[in-house]
C-alpha cells in the first residue's frame, strides 16, 4: 500500500493564486498593489509547493479529499501529489514568478489595456494548472483541464481585435471540441470499465481489465487526442493560432502551463489509466509512438519555414511536446524518465525563448526573424539568453535539455526501437537548423537591418535592451537552463521516484 | 407539527395570496413582504419535510382526514422523489421574489398586487402538483398553475406576448384535457383515482394491466404531459410565451414549468403505471428515446438560429426537455438514466434560472434583447456577465457545474442501455451549446465588429472605468443578488452531486424494477 | 354492417359520441381563424370530455345517488366508501390499499356490483356519483379557463384591433420588421 500523508498543503498551493484574483480586482486602480498581489501570490504558492517537497522526496504521496465520493454513485474530487505532480507544480509555480515580473515589464512597456483582467485570469489559470498537477483521479484532472481551457481564453484573446477573435475561436473550438468529442467518452468508458473507480492511487485503473488490442488502441487515441493540449497532430492547430496572445501569455501558458498540462495528462493516462503492462502487452503503445514521431518530424519541418518568430517557437513546441508523448509511449523506464525530465527542460528553455521574442518586440517592435539580423549588438543579453534557451531545447550541452534527450534516446535504444531513435536524432538536427541561425545572424549578420555592410564594432552605448523587468527574468531562466545541467539532482530524484512508482 | 407540512406547503402561498388580495391594492409595498414571508414558510417547510422524509420515510397527508381509497379524497404525499423538488421550487420562488421587487410594478404600481397574487397561486399550484398523490387532483392543480401562468404571461406589455399567451391557453388546455381523458380511462378500468391504488390494482391484475384501455389511458396522459412540457413536436407554444412575458414571470416559469411536467411524467411512470409495465409490457421506450434525440437536436439547432437571447434560451429548454425525457425512458438496468433525469430536473432548474435572470437584467438595465446588443457587456456589467458565464458553462456541461454531472449520469444510463444515438445527441448538443454561448461571449467581449489591428493607445486607466451611459439603469441589489445566489447554487449542486444523487438513488433502488429483470 | 353496429357501436355508443364531439372541437381549435371560434372549439373539446366522464357513471335503471335517511332507500351512496373506510381507518397513512376494489368491469358501466355491501344497499340501483363530482370541478376549471382566454382575447382585440389570426400574425410580423 502506498505511503500517504493527509495534508491541506496542495489545496493551499492551489488556492494561493485563486485568492489573488479578488485582490487583483480590488486593487484595479492601485497598479502597484495589484502587481504586488500577483507577485506575492506567486511567492506564497511556490512556498507551499516547496513545503510539500520533503514529503514527496521521502517517497510518500500527499492526499486531500476535497469532495468525498459515495461509492457507486459519484467520483470524489481528490488532490494527490506524487513525484510527477511535484515536478510539474515546481516548474509551473517557479516560472510563474518569473513570468509575473516579465509580464509587468511587458504590459507596462507596451501600455496594454485591461491589465487587471489580464493578471486576474493569469492567476486563475495558474490555479487550474496546479489543480491538474495535483489531480488525484481522472475526473479531477478533467475538471481542472477544462477550467484551464476556459480561463486562458480571455488571455489568448487579450487584444480584442479581429485576429485575436480568430485565434480565440480556433483555440477554444479545438480544445473544447476534442475534449467533448474524445476525452469525455473516453473517461466514461473507463469509468464503466473500471466500475466507477477513477483514482490514480494504487495500480493503474484498467490494469486488471481484459481489453483487446483494438479497444485499447482506440481508447488510448481518444485520450491522446481528447487532451489536445498535448498538441498531437492533427489536433495541433490551436497552438500557432493562440500565438496572437501577448507574449507573457504565450511564454507561460503555451510553452509551460497549457501544453504541459496536455502532455501531463497523456503521461497520467498511459501510466495511471492503462498501466505499462496493459499497453505493452499488445504493443498498443506503438500506435501512439508513431503518431508522436510523425508530429515531431513534421512540426520541425514546418518550423523551419516560419519567419514569424513566435510561430516558429509554436511549431517547435508542438515537436517538443511529442518528444514527451513519444518518450512515455515507449513504456521504457529510461524513456519515461526522459519524458518527465523533458517537461522541466523544455519548460525553462522554451520560456526563455518566448521571453526573448517578447523582449525583442517590446524594444524594437520586430516580429519576424528576417528583421532580426544584427540585433545582437543592440540587445546582447537577450540574444545570449536566446542562444542558451535554444541549446536547452535542442538538447546540446551545457543545458538540461541534454540530460532529458539523452534519457529519451537511451530509452528508445533499450526498448529496441531503432527507428524511433533515428527520429529523435533527425529532429535534433532540425531543431538546431531552425534555432541556431537566429542567434548567429543576430550577432554575426551578413548585412545589418539597414543593408549596410557589417563589422560595426560592439559598443555599450548602442545597447538598447527592453525594460529591466523583461530582461532580468529571461536571464534568470536562461541561467536555469544551464544551472540545471550542472545540478539536476532534485529533478533526477523526483523522476526516479515517479518511474519507480509506475514500473511494472 | 411536521405532519402538517404537506398542507402548509399549499396553504401558505394561498393565504399569502388572499392577504395580498385583501390589502395589496391599498399599498403595493406590502406585497413583497407578504409574498416573501409566505414563501419563506414554504421554503423552510420544504427543508423540514425533506429532512423528515429522508430519515423517516414518506409522509402522507389526507386533507380532512378522508383516507384513501375514498374516490376523491385529497391525498398529499411527500417522498424521496419529490422532496428535493419541493426545495428546488421553494428556492426558485424565493429568489424570483427578490428579483421581482422593482421589476414588477415599475410602470404602473396598481398592477403590482395582481402579479403577486398570481405568483403565489402559481407557487401553490406547483407545490400541489409536486405532492399530489391523486390523479384527478393532479389535474386540478395543473390547471391552477396553468391558469395563473396564462395571466402572468399576459401581464407583459408586449403585443406579441398577449397573442403568445392566447396560444398558450389553447395548447395548455388541450394538454390538460388529454391528461384528464387519460385519467378517465384509468378510472374506468381500475375504479380508483389514487395513484398508489391504481398502481396496486394494475400490478395485481395482469388482465387489467394488459387491456387496451390502460394503454390508451397511458398514451393520453403522456401526450397531455408532453404538451405541457413542450416535448419536441409539441413545443410550439413555449418560445413565444416565455420570451414575451415579463422578466420576473419568465424567470419563474422557465426553470419550473417544464421541469415540473417532467416530474409529473416520471411520477406517473413510476407511481401509477410502474416501470416494469412501461418498459417491459409496453416496450416502446426505444421510440421515445428516438423522439428525445430528435428533440435534443432540433432544440439545439433551432436555438442556434435565434437572434434574441430569451428565444434562444427557450429553444434550449426544448432541448433540455429532450435530455430528461430521453433519460427517463432509457430503461437501463441500473436506472442511471432515470437518476440523471431526476438530477437534471434540479440542475436544469438552477441553470435556466441563472440564464433567465441574467437575460432579465440585460433587458432591464441595458435594453439588450438581441444577442448583438450584448456588445461590450463584459465591461459594462462584469459580475452579471460572470454569472451568465457560469450558467452558460453549466448548459454546455463543463465541470464542476451541475450541468456536467447531470450529463455524466445521463450518458452513463445511455451507455448502459446501449442507446448510442442518445449519447451522441447529448454530446452534439453540448458542442452546439458551446458554439452558441461562445458566440455570445465573443460579442460581449469583442463587440460586433472588432478592430482590425490591436491598438496600444488605450489608456489602461480610462478603459477600466465602468462607463455609465444615459440609458442604463444602475445595478439593483435585488436583481443581482438572486443571480449570484443561483450561480453559487449551480456550482455547489455540481460539486456536491454525490449526496444529492445518493438521495435520488435511495428512492429508485427501492423500486422493484431495479431488482427484477429489465 | 349491422353486425358491426351491433358489436362495436351500440355498446360503446357514448364513447363514439364523445369522440366525435371532441374531434369537432379539436378541428375548430386548429382550423378556425377567428380566436373566439377557437375558444368555442376549446369549449366543445372540454365538454366532450365531461360527457365522457358523466356517461361512465350511468347504469341502466339506476337512480340518482342521493342518500335517504339513515341509509334507507333509495339506496345509500356507494357502499364502497363505507366499506373501505371501515377497514382502513385504524391503519392511517401507512395502510396498504386493499386489492378488493379492483374493478371487474372494464366498461365501467358499474364497477361496483361485485361487492357485497355492508349497508344492505343494492349498488346496481344507483349511478356512480364520483364522475359527476369530478366533472363539477372540471366544469369550474373549464369556466375559469374560458374566462381567462376571453380576457386575453379582449386584450388582443384592444392591441391589434382584430380577432382574426392571420391579421394578428401579419401585424406582429410588420412590427417585428420595423424594429
Amino acid at each position: 500500500m502506498e505511503n500517504t500523508v493527509n495534508s491541506l498543503l496542495p489545496v493551499w498551493a492551489c488556492l494561493a493564486s485563486l485568492l489573488a484574483v479578488p485582490l487583483i480586482v480590488i486593487f484595479r486602480k492601485e497598479i502597484f498593489l495589484r502587481e504586488m498581489s500577483t507577485l506575492l501570490a506567486g511567492v506564497v504558492k511556490l512556498g507551499f509547493v516547496l513545503m510539500m517537497l520533503p514529503i514527496i522526496l521521502e517517497g510518500k504521496t500527499i492526499v486531500t479529499e476535497l469532495v468525498p465520493g459515495i461509492s457507486g454513485i459519484n467520483v470524489p474530487i481528490v488532490f494527490r501529489v506524487d513525484a510527477l505532480g511535484m515536478i510539474f507544480a515546481l516548474v509551473a509555480s517557479s516560472l510563474w514568478i518569473a513570468t509575473s515580473i516579465y509580464a509587468i515589464g511587458y504590459m507596462r512597456g507596451l501600455n496594454e489595456h485591461s491589465q487587471t483582467r489580464f493578471f486576474a485570469f493569469f492567476a486563475l489559470s495558474l490555479s487550474a494548472t496546479l489543480g491538474v498537477a495535483f489531480a488525484g483521479n481522472l475526473l479531477t484532472l478533467y475538471l481542472f483541464y477544462e477550467m484551464l481551457s476556459l480561463s486562458t481564453w480571455p488571455l489568448v484573446t487579450h487584444h480584442q481585435d479581429k485576429e485575436a477573435r480568430g485565434g480565440g475561436r480556433t483555440y477554444l473550438s479545438y480544445l473544447l471540441g476534442t475534449s467533448v468529442a474524445f476525452a469525455i467518452p473516453a473517461i466514461l468508458f473507463t469509468y464503466l470499465k473500471a466500475d466507477g473507480d477513477l483514482s490514480f492511487s494504487g495500480p493503474a485503473i484498467l490494469a486488471g481489465s481484459d481489453m483487446g488490442f483494438l479497444p485499447a488502441v482506440l481508447l488510448l487515441l481518444a485520450f491522446a487526442f481528447g487532451f489536445s493540449k498535448a498538441g498531437l497532430m492533427p489536433f495541433h492547430s490551436w497552438l500557432p493560432g493562440a500565438m496572437v496572445a501577448p507574449t507573457p501569455v504565450s511564454a507561460l501558458l503555451h510553452a509551460v502551463a497549457v501544453v504541459k498540462v496536455g502532455v501531463f495528462c497523456v503521461i497520467r493516462v498511459v501510466t495511471g489509466v492503462f498501466g505499462i503492462d496493459l499497453l505493452g502487452k499488445f504493443g498498443a503503445n506503438l500506435v501512439l509512438c508513431w503518431i508522436a514521431a510523425f508530429t515531431v518530424i513534421v512540426s520541425s519541418l514546418i518550423a523551419l519555414s516560419q519567419d514569424n518568430l513566435k510561430r516558429r517557437l509554436a511549431f517547435s513546441t508542438i515537436g517538443q511536446l511529442s518528444y514527451i508523448v513519444l518518450g512515455v509511449a515507449l513504456l521504457h523506464e529510461l524513456a519515461i524518465k526522459g519524458s518527465v525530465l523533458h517537461i522541466a527542460a523544455h519548460a525553462v528553455g522554451k520560456i526563455t525563448l518566448f521571453f526573448c521574442a517578447g523582449a525583442i518586440f517590446v524594444a524594437t517592435g520586430k516580429k519576424y526573424i528576417s528583421q532580426m539580423a544584427g540585433l545582437g549588438k543592440q540587445m546582447p543579453f537577450t540574444f545570449a539568453a536566446f542562444f542558451l534557451g535554444s541549446l536547452g531545447v535542442i538538447g546540446l550541452p551545457p543545458s538540461i535539455g541534454l540530460i532529458s534527450k539523452f534519457h529519451l534516446l537511451l530509452g528508445a535504444a533499450e526498448a529496441g526501437q531503432v527507428a524511433l531513435m533515428v527520429v529523435f536524432l533527425i529532429s535534433t538536427i532540425l531543431n538546431a537548423a531552425y534555432f541556431l541561425p537566429i542567434s548567429y545572424e543576430a550577432f554575426f549578420p551578413k548585412k545589418d537591418s539597414e543593408g549596410d555592410l557589417v563589422n560595426t564594432k560592439f559598443q555599450w552605448s548602442g545597447v538598447k535592451e527592453a525594460p529591466l523587468a523583461c530582461v532580468i527574468p529571461l536571464c534568470v531562466t536562461a541561467s536555469l537552463t544551464v544551472g540545471l545541467f550542472f545540478f539536476p539532482g532534485l529533478l533526477l530524484e523526483l523522476a526516479d521516484l515517479f518511474v519507480g512508482s509506475v514500473k511494472p | 407539527m411536521v405532519d402538517q407540512i404537506p398542507a402548509v406547503l399549499v396553504l401558505a402561498p394561498l393565504f399569502g395570496a388572499l392577504l395580498i388580495g385583501l390589502i395589496g391594492h391599498r399599498d403595493h409595498r406590502v406585497c413583497f413582504p407578504i409574498a416573501l414571508a409566505s414563501l419563506s414558510v414554504t421554503f423552510f417547510g420544504a427543508i423540514a419535510a425533506a429532512q423528515h422524509v429522508f430519515t423517516n420515510g414518506p409522509m402522507d397527508y389526507f386533507v380532512g382526514g378522508w383516507e384513501k381509497p375514498l374516490g376523491i379524497g385529497i391525498h398529499l404525499r411527500i417522498d424521496a422523489l419529490n422532496a428535493l423538488l419541493l426545495i428546488a421550487i421553494a428556492t426558485v420562488a424565493v429568489l424570483v421574489t427578490f428579483f421581482s421587487i422593482r421589476r414588477v410594478g415599475e410602470k404602473n404600481t396598481e398592477k403590482t398586487h395582481y402579479f403577486y397574487i398570481l405568483f403565489l397561486l402559481l407557487c401553490l399550484g406547483l407545490f400541489g402538483i409536486t405532492i399530489a398523490a391523486d390523479a384527478f387532483n393532479l389535474f386540478v392543480l395543473i390547471e391552477v398553475s396553468s391558469l395563473t401562468s396564462y395571466g402572468l404571461i399576459a401581464m407583459g406589455s408586449s403585443r406579441s406576448g398577449t397573442y403568445a399567451a392566447f396560444n398558450y391557453v389553447l395548447m395548455g388546455t388541450v394538454g390538460a384535457s388529454f391528461y384528464l381523458l387519460g385519467v378517465g380511462y384509468l378510472y374506468l378500468t381500475t375504479g380508483s383515482l389514487n395513484m398508489q391504488d391504481i398502481h396496486t390494482i394494475l400490478g395485481s391484475n395482469p388482465e387489467i394491466a394488459q387491456s387496451k384501455a390502460v394503454t390508451i389511458a397511458f398514451i393520453f396522459i403522456l401526450v397531455g404531459i408532453w404538451i405541457k412540457m413542450a416535448f419536441f413536436p409539441l413545443y410550439g407554444w413555449l418560445p413565444n410565451a416565455y420570451s414575451y412575458s415579463p422578466s420576473s414571470t419568465a424567470c419563474f416559469l422557465a426553470p419550473l414549468m417544464t421541469k415540473i411536467s417532467v416530474y409529473v411524467m416520471i411520477r406517473v411512470m413510476i407511481s401509477v403505471f410502474g416501470l416494469e409495465w412501461i418498459f417491459v409490457s409496453l416496450g416502446w421506450s426505444h421510440l421515445v428515446v428516438w423522439l428525445a434525440v430528435i428533440a435534443i437536436l432540433a432544440g439545439s439547432v433551432l436555438a442556434l438560429a435565434q437572434r434574441e437571447i430569451k428565444k434562444m434560451l427557450c429553444y434550449l429548454i426544448v432541448a433540455e426537455v429532450g435530455y430528461m425525457v430521453g433519460g427517463a425512458w432509457l430503461a437501463d438496468e441500473g436506472l442511471w438514466g432515470m437518476t440523471g433525469a431526476l438530477y437534471h430536473i434540479l440542475a436544469d432548474a438552477a441553470m435556466t434560472l441563472c440564464l433567465f435572470l441574467a437575460a432579465g437584467i440585460f433587458v432591464k438595465r441595458f435594453r439588450a434583447r438581441e444577442i448583438s446588443d450584448l456588445e461590450g457587456m463584459f465591461r459594462k456589467a462584469p459580475w452579471v456577465m460572470a454569472a451568465f458565464v457560469i450558467g452558460a458553462l453549466a448548459m454546455i456541461g463543463v465541470p464542476p457545474t451541475c450541468g456536467f454531472f447531470s450529463k455524466f449520469y445521463l450518458i452513463r444510463g445511455g451507455l448502459d442501455a446501449g442507446h448510442w444515438e442518445y449519447v451522441g445527441a447529448l454530446l452534439i448538443s453540448s458542442l452546439i451549446n458551446a458554439v452558441l454561448f461562445f458566440r455570445i461571449f465573443e460579442i460581449a467581449f469583442f463587440g460586433n465588429k472588432p478592430a482590425e489591428g490591436h491598438d496600444h493607445s488605450h489608456d489602461p486607466h480610462e478603459t477600466e472605468e465602468l462607463p455609465v451611459a444615459s440609458n442604463e439603469a444602475p445595478p439593483v441589489w435585488s436583481g443581482n443578488l438572486p443571480l449570484f445566489a443561483t450561480a453559487v447554487i449551480i456550482i455547489l449542486l455540481g460539486i456536491y452531486n454525490g449526496p444529492v444523487v445518493a438521495l435520488i438513488r435511495t428512492f429508485l433502488e427501492e423500486l422493484p424494477i431495479v431488482a427484477s429483470s429489465l | 354492417m349491422a353486425e358491426f353496429i351491433h358489436d362495436h357501436i351500440q355498446p360503446y355508443f357514448n364513447y363514439w359520441v364523445y369522440v366525435i364531439i371532441m374531434m369537432i372541437g379539436l378541428w375548430a381549435l386548429i382550423a378556425k381563424n377567428n380566436l373566439i371560434k377557437k375558444l368555442i372549439g376549446l369549449s366543445i373539446f372540454q365538454t366532450a370530455i365531461i360527457l365522457f366522464y358523466v356517461s361512465m357513471g350511468v347504469k341502466d335503471g339506476a337512480t340518482i345517488p342521493i342518500l335517504g335517511h339513515h341509509g334507507s332507500s333509495p339506496p345509500a351512496s356507494e357502499h364502497r366508501l363505507f366499506e373501505d373506510l371501515d377497514e382502513e381507518e385504524p391503519k392511517k397513512a401507512h395502510g396498504k390499499p386493499v386489492d378488493h376494489h379492483a374493478a371487474d368491469d372494464e366498461h365501467g358501466e358499474d364497477h361496483t356490483h361485485g361487492h357485497a355491501g355492508h349497508h344492505k344497499t343494492n349498488p346496481d340501483l344507483i349511478a356512480n356519483p364520483l364522475p359527476h363530482v369530478l366533472m363539477l370541478t372540471a366544469i369550474v376549471v373549464g369556466v375559469a379557463t374560458l374566462g381567462v382566454a376571453l380576457a386575453i382575447s379582449q386584450m388582443i382585440f384592444k392591441e391589434f384591433g382584430s380577432l382574426e389570426e392571420d391579421e394578428i400574425l401579419e401585424e406582429i410580423k410588420a412590427s417585428a420588421s420595423d424594429g
